[in-house]
């Protein structure tokens, strides 16, 4: 008698397709330094030419007509903007289910009231691991205590808690105590998130991945907990695709359910489409978001399976998982339109099994992680570190 | 048709339940799609017409009961409502949409 719409099988078409999940990634500044963040490594280009607070009310009401319901506010990190009280606000009027995702920093008292009065619905935390040394090396920054604390400010403020973990190789080994941690945090959601290698996870693919032994390890562990607490905290682990045999539905399919306005405007079907060639993405301070969505060569280019070529457009499976992910198919084979290579059926399959290999080796694992923060990304603007993105086809 | 069941069976909503939507799920009407919508964080679910109204009137205050009638006399054409709206609960419970009150 329901539709979930995370997982109806629509066939595409610009005419019955709605952007019902808005993402604003509102600003790419960002007080940590992830070293899995899947924002462009080119960032630091888009750190001085933000939307206003004008014109992301306007492209929230734009969206909101266009059938657009849950919106996350995300970036790096939102807070930094001194406006997303009123954001929120108008969200709320306008009767978006809204999601604030944060790192916590810049969370206080005084802004989280402001949020409630302003009916932001839930707050999305990210946290990195029980232990405080992990917590601050893979974020690069000392925020342990810090969001903890946040954790226990958004409980008291009567907001569902969702906690978002993102899973690699320094805390696969803790999921069982990550969970306990977020049960005695009173979480009501945990992402258990496996890092997906683009911007900068890509980067740094070979110092992050956990072996396969690791993943369905974490996966029983995860089992095992869901069993335990039932649906007092609802847990996901999301499968790493690089570990199966199928790709992933990549946005539940390219201009199908998902759209994403970024801190310059930019309108993407995707968080990391921008790495794709020989395209031009609308951006909300020259086109309409109806146009945008309905018309736009960026959001058609890819809808439905007409662009699909072999082994995809005779594969019995098309419909499944619409070929994957457009920008790993890119990133990794340079060919935007090939089988995304985690498929099996994919001529380059072979590329994602070197990765996996690559990344138990013990040379490897000693190289130094790529940090994301300004400096870094200035240097692969400029060319100087770019033997890290030079096989990946993801040139700035 | 089947009879709602009176034992607390945890699979089976009773007669005399009093369900309202869990904690931080939204329940609101969007023309954009013409359809009921259930909001909740990380996911929306749409309702078809009938799932819809079932929904609509679980507010904690009505017992399971309650709501079969009221279904049944705004719908009186409808053959086989009831156990409709008893699988529906049945659904809702099982998902945890819905959180029982008495």
């Amino acid at each position: 008698m329901s539709t979930q719409v995370q997982n109806n099988g629509v066939a595409a078409s610009k005419t019955n397709t709605q952007p019902l999940w808005l993402l604003a990634e509102v600003t790419y500044r960002c007080p940590l330094h992830c070293a899995f963040c899947y924002n462009p490594t080119d960032y630091d280009k888009h750190t001085k030419n933000e939307l206003s607070t004008e014109q992301w009310i306007q492209a929230l009401r734009d969206a909101r007509k266009l059938g657009a319901l849950q919106l996350g506010i995300s970036g790096g990190e939102p807070l930094i903007r001194d406006d997303i009280e009123e954001i929120v606000a108008e969200a709320g009027r306008l009767g978006y289910y809204t999601n604030l995702i944060t790192s916590g920093v810049g969370l206080t008292e005084k802004r989280i009231s402001a949020f409630k009065e302003g009916g932001l619905d839930h707050i999305q935390l990210s946290m990195h691991d029980i232990t405080e040394e992990i917590n601050n090396f893979i974020t690069n920054t000392r925020t342990f205590e810090l969001k903890k604390k946040v954790a226990a400010m958004i409980k008291d403020h009567g907001y569902p808690m969702v906690l978002n973990v993102v899973i690699h190789r320094y805390n696969i080994q803790h999921v069982k105590e990550i969970l306990e941690m977020a049960e005695a945090l009173g979480a009501d959601f945990v992402e258990l998130a496996n890092t997906q290698y683009y911007g900068w996870s890509l980067v740094n693919r070979s110092q992050l991945m956990p072996t396969k032994e690791q993943i369905d390890e974490a996966e029983a562990v995860t089992n095992e907990f869901r069993k335990k607490v039932g649906n007092k905290m609802k847990i996901y682990f999301v499968v790493p695709d690089y570990f199966s045999d199928r790709p992933k539905k990549c946005m539940n399919g390219w201009g199908e359910v998902f759209m994403i306005v970024t801190a310059n405007g930019d309108v993407l079907p995707c968080h990391s489409a921008r790495v794709l060639p020989n395209m031009t993405f609308p951006n909300v301070k020259a086109n309409g978001l109806k146009w945008v969505w309905e018309e736009s060569p960026a959001f058609n280019k890819y809808r439905g399976d007409d662009w699909m070529k072999e082994p995809c457009r005779s594969c019995d499976e098309k419909e499944k998982d619409l070929g994957g992910c457009r920008c790993q198919a890119f990133l990794l084979s340079g060919d935007a339109e090939a089988a995304d290579p985690v498929c099996t059926k994919s001529p380059h399959r072979h590329l994602i099994d070197e990765a996996i290999a690559n990344a138990q080796k013990p040379h490897l694992k000693a190289q130094p992680i790529f940090f994301r923060n300004d400096k870094n990304s200035r240097k692969l603007i400029e060319g100087e570190s770019r033997e890290l993105v030079e096989e990946f086809h993801a040139l700035p | 048709m089947s009879t709602i069941s009176d034992n607390q069976d945890n699979a089976t909503v009773a007669a005399g339940d009093i369900y309202a939507l869990a904690r931080h799920y939204r329940f609101q009407w969007e023309d954009a799609q013409q359809c009921y919508v259930l909001l909740f964080p990380e996911g929306m679910i749409k309702l078809n017409g009938g799932a819809g109204e079932v929904i609509k009137r679980v507010d904690g205050q009505r017992t399971v009961g309650d709501i079969v009638s009221d279904l049944q006399q705004a719908f009186p054409d409808v053959a086989d409502l009831q156990s409709d709206i008893i699988a529906m609960l049945d659904l809702a419970v099982e998902k945890a949409w819905l959180e029982k009150r008495n």
